[in-house]
């Protein structure tokens, strides 16, 4: 044991941490759809990630993996601004959806988030019906124009959630009156009707049974054909199971990152091999 | 090495822990037994405290009425000059007559007369015969109450026991109104009319309904003001406003001046809408101005909290699919603290129902004998009416002091079972 602890520290004060994303100079990727450069983000005086860089490929699952407090989701949030609405945080660096910089002025953070979609942790289903659930997006953003074109809408969108057939008798129905994988499915359901082109998911199976998660999982896997999908997860499993890309973070910084088979076949860092053999997280 | 703080001997250790077990349960069957005993406290003093009010004030809305013929003889009613004519004494006469008795030379009988029937009897007549002139000649029933006196010598409040000196009917009046509950003449009722007129210096004649409905008119200038400008002001303090010292200055401004005694409010009243904005003093308007203003920091806070109550992960999911922020708070935050904002805003409402010192600071305590004719009209209120009954001399008043702290009661149950509806309403949308 203190010869890990040793070797971690021995990593972290190299004087200048260089991250190693194998994906793209082995060129599995089809295009990048994110890349982020020297993020840097601050709660307050804390500073939460330190000079991340990292690509995105398009319409493939890219997950981010790491102990508690790693910033994983620090850094899934700046994708879609929403750091922005935690009072005290700062980002600094860029970071680019098809080349252009999110944080930039002429970014809107609304049409940003409509764009890029997110699931949260707990299922959060608004306290209406299922129907409304799936349509508010559509709604806000007045993508349709009629009564028959939203309700189109809400089809597609619960079709591609993979819950239409468990709900199309009752759309009717409050939405937190499903189980929590159904909500799970709801609230992609509701990302996706906004045709978003980026879906964030923050741990999105950690409140859920085996089998929910199985469903979940299925379904993160008929999506990566027509989504860029960004997954945080506490799983190693998971992410071996849904992910092509796989970026490790420790401490607010980004380990390593590459193709999922290789980092977890074959590890550079020696964290990222700790890590994913369960010896410290 | 940890091993050593650890009991080794593991009978005395479960022994030690059954002991405390047997206390922790001691405690727990003392704690309950507290409770109960506040709770039962509680409950005493509320069923005393309405029952020594309702007991007090049920006797009003018992009355004795009478009716009676009356001949409008043309010799005491001028055709030409109505209003003129003493129905009063046209009135005694004639009951003195149905007794049998008639009236001395200096009009003595015919007042003593006058002292147990209501002068309701003469309104009444002289109204009928202002309408109708060709009635004079004629016979006509009239249905009045006893004077608040004599109906308190029927409900036995005055007794025939007491010296007759020392009570303010004397013996031969008493004798009559003997003689008209025997002949039939005298019938006992529910008193509508405390709950149909107004304010009246004749007790039996006073009512309830201007001040009711001047409360209900001032309420409803209170709510109008303050719970759409106390939710806005919340909504934007919580879910807009930056966090930073003029904010948190503002904060603490709002605290204090929930806890600002009424009467100040009734002091800046007086010199802000009345003497500066010249609002009519008196008015439903002005009181409703100087109660919004003492309700507005208690509807703030509690509007306040239920923002704070609603999960922040509604607000993610609205942000997350592309909600701008006002949208996010009118589509989903607020709907949600709607059933807290609405038990606030009734609970801060029901208050200033019942306030009184404010009012007082703004007019409201002068005699209005009808229903307040508009929002700039005179108007007086429950509590204050309350307040003036109170401290009028004549013993009949104080039970309708009581009945009408029992009206206000009612008012406030009602108000209270409206927020109950309310908040399921609202709560029906989850």
């Amino acid at each position: 044991m203190p010869s890990q602890r040793d070797d971690s520290q021995a990593q972290a004060a190299a004087p200048v941490h260089i991250a190693v994303d194998r994906a793209h100079a082995n060129g599995t990727s089809t295009g990048i759809k994110i890349r982020a450069r020297d993020v840097n983000v601050f709660y307050g005086d804390k500073q939460a990630l330190f000079d991340v860089s990292l690509d995105v490929p398009e319409k493939s699952v890219t997950a981010l993996i790491g102990p508690s407090g790693c910033g994983k989701s620090t850094f899934l949030r700046c994708i879609n601004r929403m750091n922005d609405t935690i009072p005290g945080a700062t980002v600094r660096g860029r970071i680019e959806l098809d080349g252009e910089d999110v944080n930039d002025r002429s970014i809107d953070p609304v049409i940003l988030r409509a764009r890029v979609g997110m699931v949260f942790q707990k299922p959060n289903p608004f306290p209406k019906t299922i129907f409304e659930n799936v349509a508010y997006g559509a709604r806000i953003h007045g993508l349709t124009s009629s009564k028959a074109e939203l309700e189109a809408l809400v089809q597609t969108a619960l079709k591609k959630a993979g819950l239409w057939g468990e709900v199309a008798d009752r759309l009717h129905q409050p939405g937190t009156g499903l189980s929590g994988g159904q909500q799970q499915r709801l609230v992609i359901a509701r990302a996706i009707a906004v045709s978003p082109e980026v879906i964030l998911m923050d741990e999105p199976c950690s409140a859920l049974d085996p089998i929910a998660t199985a469903r979940i999982e299925e379904l993160i896997d008929e999506l990566r054909n027509q989504y860029c999908i960004v997954i945080v997860t506490h799983s190693m499993a998971q992410a071996a199971r849904v992910s092509q890309k796989t970026a490790f973070f420790h401490l607010g910084k980004l380990v390593e990152a590459g193709p999922t088979g290789e980092i977890f076949t074959n590890p550079r860092d020696s964290r990222t091999q700790d890590y994913i053999t369960g010896r410290f997280g | 090495m940890t091993d050593a703080a650890l009991p080794t001997d593991k009978a005395a250790f479960r022994q030690g822990l059954e002991t405390r077990l047997k206390k922790r349960y001691a405690q727990e069957r003392r704690f309950r037994l507290y409770g109960q005993l506040a709770i039962t406290l509680a409950l005493g003093f509320l069923v005393l405290l309405v029952g020594r009010i309702a007991l007090q004030g049920y006797s009003t809305f018992i009355d004795y009425q009478i009716t009676q013929s009356i001949y409008v003889d043309p010799a005491k009613v001028d055709r030409s000059d109505i209003g003129g004519a003493n129905f009063d004494l046209l009135v005694a006469d004639q009951m003195l007559a149905r007794l049998g008795e008639k009236d001395d030379e200096f009009g003595e009988t015919s007042g003593k007369m006058m002292d147990i029937i209501s002068n309701d009897f003469g309104f009444q007549l002289l109204k009928m015969v202002k309408a109708d002139p060709t009635l004079i000649g004629k016979t006509v029933k009239v249905t009045g109450p006893v004077k608040a006196d004599a109906a308190l010598y029927y409900k036995g409040e005055l007794k025939r026991s007491t010296p007759e000196e020392e009570r303010k009917l004397d013996n031969r009046q008493l004798t009559w109104l003997d003689r008209m509950q025997a002949s039939g003449a005298v019938s006992k009722g529910f008193n509508f009319g405390f709950l149909t007129k107004s304010d009246s210096t004749e007790p039996e004649q006073a009512g309830v309904l201007g001040a009711v409905v001047g409360s209900a008119m001032m309420l409803l200038v209170t709510a109008v003001l303050a719970v759409p400008i106390g939710v806005l002001a919340a909504t934007y303090l919580e879910e807009f406003a930056p966090k930073n010292r003029w904010t948190d200055l503002i904060e603490v401004n709002i605290n204090n001046l929930a806890a600002v005694p009424s009467i100040v409010y009734g002091l800046l009243g007086l010199a802000v809408f009345i003497n500066w904005l010249h609002v009519p003093r008196s008015s439903p308007l002005v009181g409703g101005l100087v109660l919004a203003l003492m309700a507005l920091p208690t509807v703030i806070i509690a509007t306040r909290s239920a923002l704070k109550a609603v999960p922040p992960s509604i607000r993610e999911a609205a942000l997350g699919v592309g909600a701008s922020r006002t949208q996010t708070v009118f589509h989903h935050v607020l709907p949600l603290a709607m059933p807290g904002v609405m038990t606030g805003a009734i609970l801060s409402l029901a208050h200033a129902l019942g306030e009184t010192a404010p009012l007082l600071m703004i007019g409201m305590i002068s005699f209005v004998p009808g229903v307040p004719e508009g929002f700039t009209g005179a108007a007086t209120t429950l509590p204050v009416q309350v307040f003036i009954w109170e401290n009028a001399s004549e013993r009949a008043f104080h039970e309708r002091t009581a009945a009408a702290i029992l009206v206000l009661l009612a008012f406030m149950i009602v108000m209270n079972l409206a927020a109950i509806l309310l908040r399921r309403r609202f709560e029906r949308r989850w």
